[in-house]
């Protein structure tokens, strides 16, 4: 309940403060609302969310697949950590403006450089929490499942993957956060459609109430997603600890 | 790092044999070469029957996720799967425990899903290391008997190892003692049959028995 509260809060101010200064340049919570409903309307705010969101997803699932790989592999292999590490600090501090300019160079305007950015910009992290994650498997569980000659796709459903869950979670969560910030930025950059690229034009026409349209819709759209899928997939995930010892 | 050096150990096909010595003199190294789980093992390892083998660790280690019945079926080879548990689990006193997580068992219980697990895939070898460590003296005694009841059914050749010497005297068949760095085996004694039941006097007369004997062949040892 408190969350509401603050919510509801954090309306009203906006509501009173858009209620006194009386300018275009901070449209009250009514006037986002008609906006908003118009541009559902239309079809306009579905299509281009739907083409970030689009974005969002494949970026997220291809550096979350990449992520875990390379990460797994440099948490179990001393060699490959040594080898592989200096890339990753490389591309950890490497700005997400440049690789995203370097891929629209390289690759060409077009859905591929867009994509392929994102999940580069999103790849480091994954890789840090997975490698953590893969330092951090217990050694006697696996000398246990040798012993008792699990099989490799079984010692991996059951041994492996349980361990991992929370570095998995806590790296997706993250991720998702950080994708469709990037998605946005390279949406502004380098795509003709998607909520980045209203934003885009809305900002060159100073268009306040659109802007905080799609930004709210957006931020609405990705809390569902994370209420609805993430959370209960972690919950579900650490369903034995909840329990008392 | 070398832990075991020139080290042989011999044990009858169905028999019950204990490795005795202190704590940190390779005992479990001994028994990881056994089960085959030492990557950097030279040497010739034979193990009867079919090879296949069931190993309690000190520790129990089971899978926190799993239920008790889920931790003991997901070790069994997938042929054996849906086998019948029910005698082993009554055996083990497991059956009021089965849908319940490690985390809310007692080490006792933890210890005892872990001696299951080890029994429901058949072994023809059966490895224990230090099962009954850390238990109260009354869960040991009964896990104890429990394990004399299970291997006398099986029939599985066990290798035990432990540091408590009447445990061992009431438990095997043969006994070997291990000395510290060098690990060697310093004093080989086999008991006679039948073991489980032997009465306190017994083991403790036993007992000292077997220490006197160690205590000359250290002593041998050191003036070598």
């Amino acid at each position: 309940m408190p969350r509401v509260y603050s919510l509801a809060a954090l309306i009203a101010v906006w509501a009173l403060a858009a209620a006194l200064i009386q300018s275009r340049l901070l449209p009250g919570p009514l006037t986002i609302g008609t906006t908003i409903l118009a541009d559902v309307r239309s079809g306009e705010l579905p299509f281009h969310m739907a083409c970030t969101l689009g974005r969002v997803v494949s970026s997220f699932a291809i550096a979350m697949v990449l992520g875990i790989i390379a990460g797994y592999a440099m948490g179990r292999s001393k060699a490959i950590d040594r080898y592989a590490d200096p890339w990753l600090i490389v591309l950890i501090n490497m700005p997400a403006l440049v690789t995203i300019i370097f891929a629209y160079i390289w690759i060409g305007l077009n859905e591929t450089a867009a994509i392929l950015a994102v999940a580069v910009n999103k790849l480091p992290n994954v890789m840090v929490v997975m490698r953590e994650g893969a330092r951090a498997l217990d050694p006697e569980l696996d000398e246990m499942a040798k012993a008792f000659k699990f099989t490799w796709l079984s010692r991996i459903r059951h041994v492996v993957i349980p361990q991992l869950a929370p570095y998995l979670s806590a790296s997706s969560r993250s991720g998702l956060s950080i994708v469709w910030k990037i998605v946005l930025v390279v949406e502004l950059i380098g795509r003709p459609n998607g909520v980045g690229f209203v934003l885009g034009s809305a900002f060159s026409l100073f268009d306040i109430a659109r802007i905080l349209s799609y930004a709210i819709s957006f931020i609405v759209l990705m809390l569902v997603i994370e209420s609805l899928l993430v959370q209960p997939l972690e919950r579900r995930a650490i369903r034995w600890r909840r329990r008392p010892a | 790092m070398e832990v075991v050096r020139g080290l042989k150990l011999r044990l009858d096909a169905g028999s019950f044999g204990a490795l005795i010595g202190p704590s940190g003199c390779g005992k479990t190294t001994i028994l990881k070469i056994a089960a085959g789980l030492d990557p950097d093992f030279r040497g010739e390892l034979r193990t009867p029957g079919s090879g296949r083998f069931g190993i309690v660790f000190q520790e129990p280690r089971l899978l926190p996720w799993r239920t008790v019945e889920d931790n003991i079926r997901l070790a069994m080879p997938a042929h054996a799967a849906g086998a019948d548990l029910t005698d082993l689990i009554e055996i083990l006193g497991l059956g009021a425990h089965l849908a319940r997580y490690p985390g809310e068992l007692s080490l006792g219980l933890a210890r005892r899903t872990a001696v299951a697990r080890a029994f429901a895939l058949r072994p023809d070898f059966l490895l224990l290391d230090e099962p009954f460590v850390s238990l109260d003296e009354a869960v040991a005694a009964r896990l104890r008997d429990e394990l004399v009841a299970l291997t006398a059914r099986t029939r599985a050749t066990t290798l035990l190892v432990t540091h408590n010497l009447d445990e061992a005297i009431q438990l095997s068949d043969r006994l070997f003692f291990l000395s510290d760095r060098p690990t060697r085996i310093i004093v080989e004694r086999s008991l006679p049959p039948p073991r489980g039941t032997r009465s306190r006097e017994l083991i403790a007369s036993i007992g000292d028995e077997m220490r006197e004997l160690v205590a000359r062949a250290t002593a041998k040892a050191g003036g070598d």
